[in-house]
């Protein structure tokens, strides 16, 4: 499915995360693997350092804190709000929507569209498409889209396939209408059929948790996982990625008659260096105008990783200059996105910690 | 320049693979074994194996593997 939008900007990206900091130098011994096994492991996918919250830490409190710095800061008015997305795969509860608990916690407006989306790793080009379409309206001036997961409480620590790259994190990004006639394209595509390759399979209505979704089970590879526990088919996703997402980037450059090189960045969401680094390789793109740092320094927090690589690696550049970047995720569903936008001039770009 | 056998063997230094005619099968390759010898292979023939030929059928054992070398480019 393709988008286009005009006079429409992002004007803003913050990125909260936990201040808990674990190394997987550490985290080690919690697999039952030989350590040099572990250590090229590391050093193929980018293991390092990933933040997680503590527990109790929810997608609404990350949500919270970070917008209250934006109002601290005189960077954003709560009043200016008039739409309030959430992307998040780990809400507070099934019911209410999270994003009502965000607004309602915050104090906002009573006058707000307010709504939860239920995507993964491709959410953030998804939100995006969301919210430039709600500044259609006419009542609709600045629209907050929040990328959000705590994923960390859903992998098992004794799973070396999913554990060791997930974080947990934040993203605030805020969008508004534009005085400049840019043109903003989205590609969009699905799969359901493919859904169970990245699954919670416990916990919704299909399978309730019980004492015996809880247990820890030997899933092969030496690893342990409960059904209560994020799976991820590794190899089938690492498939899905090298064969969908090229032609989709391909396809959205083609539809904006853009080539290839005149692209400053291409953020991807970040599951690790490994599948980054092939995937600009298929692509014929240096790696350097793909970053991969994410897991790394972070670790792997769905849709929230593409506006992460935004902050940590353009930071203050952001706020000066207007670069052309591509954006792409891919994940639960199965979903695969791409954006191309023109990004820039923002009034902020950073990174906070939650604490 | 190393041989694949001698690239497997830093992997999985318990299994003897030039004895198994499918690693996989045999449990001798799990998944992030797979993208362990991948990156050595990239860095050993200084080559990029195409992230749509990680496959297990292309790692199955060795003439399938220097199947996929000579495919990808590698002299070997």
């Amino acid at each position: 499915m393709n988008f286009a939008f005009h006079r429409k900007r992002i004007s803003g990206l913050l990125t909260v995360v936990p201040a808990n900091e674990r190394s997987f130098i550490e985290e080690m011994k919690n697999f039952n693997f030989p350590e040099a096994r572990s250590l090229k492991l590391k050093e193929v996918m980018g293991y390092d350092r990933r933040r997680l919250v503590e527990p109790g830490v929810c997608v609404s409190d990350l949500a919270v804190f970070g917008l209250q710095h934006l109002f601290d800061q005189a960077l954003l008015k709560p009043d200016e709000i008039d739409a309030l997305l959430l992307v998040t795969q780990s809400p507070d509860h099934f019911m209410p929507p999270t994003s009502n608990i965000i607004q309602g916690r915050l104090g906002l407006k009573q006058d707000v569209f307010c709504l939860d989306i239920s995507q993964g790793c491709a959410g953030f080009v998804i939100g995006l498409i969301q919210g430039f379409q709600l500044l259609e309206q006419d009542d609709i001036r600045k629209v907050v889209l929040i990328n959000a997961d705590v994923l960390s409480r859903k992998a098992s620590p004794k799973d070396r396939n999913i554990n060791p790259l997930i974080g947990d994190a934040a993203s605030i990004t805020v969008l508004e209408r534009d005085t400049q006639d840019s043109v903003i394209y989205a590609k969009l595509k699905m799969d359901g059929s493919r859904a169970e390759a990245l699954i919670i399979p416990a916990g919704g209505m299909r399978m309730p948790s019980t004492s015996d979704t809880a247990m820890l089970e030997e899933v092969g590879d030496n690893n342990l996982r409960a059904k209560d526990h994020l799976f991820m088919d590794g190899a089938a996703i690492f498939n899905f990625v090298q064969v969908e997402v090229p032609p989709l980037i391909e396809a959205l450059l083609a539809q904006a008659g853009v080539s290839k090189d005149s692209v400053d960045y291409f953020f991807c969401h970040q599951p690790n260096r490994f599948m980054l680094e092939k995937l600009a390789d298929k692509m014929k793109i240096p790696h350097g105008r793909m970053p991969n740092n994410v897991v790394e320094h972070f670790g792997n927090s769905s849709g929230a990783t593409i506006p992460t690589a935004i902050t940590f690696n353009l930071r203050e550049r952001l706020l000066h200059e207007n670069l052309q970047v591509c954006l792409a995720g891919f994940g639960a569903g199965l979903t695969w996105s791409a954006m191309l936008i023109s990004l820039g001039n923002v009034n902020f770009n950073t990174i906070i910690e939650y604490k | 320049m190393k041989s694949v056998l001698e690239i497997l063997k830093e992997i999985r230094p318990e299994f003897d693979f030039a004895a198994s005619s499918d690693f996989i099968a045999d449990g001798m390759l799990d998944s992030f074994d797979m993208v362990t010898l991948v990156a050595a292979l990239d860095k050993n023939y200084g080559i990029s194996i195409p992230g749509t030929d990680i496959l297990p059928e292309n790692f199955q054992n060795l003439q399938t593997i220097e199947a996929l070398l000579r495919k990808t480019g590698a002299k070997l």
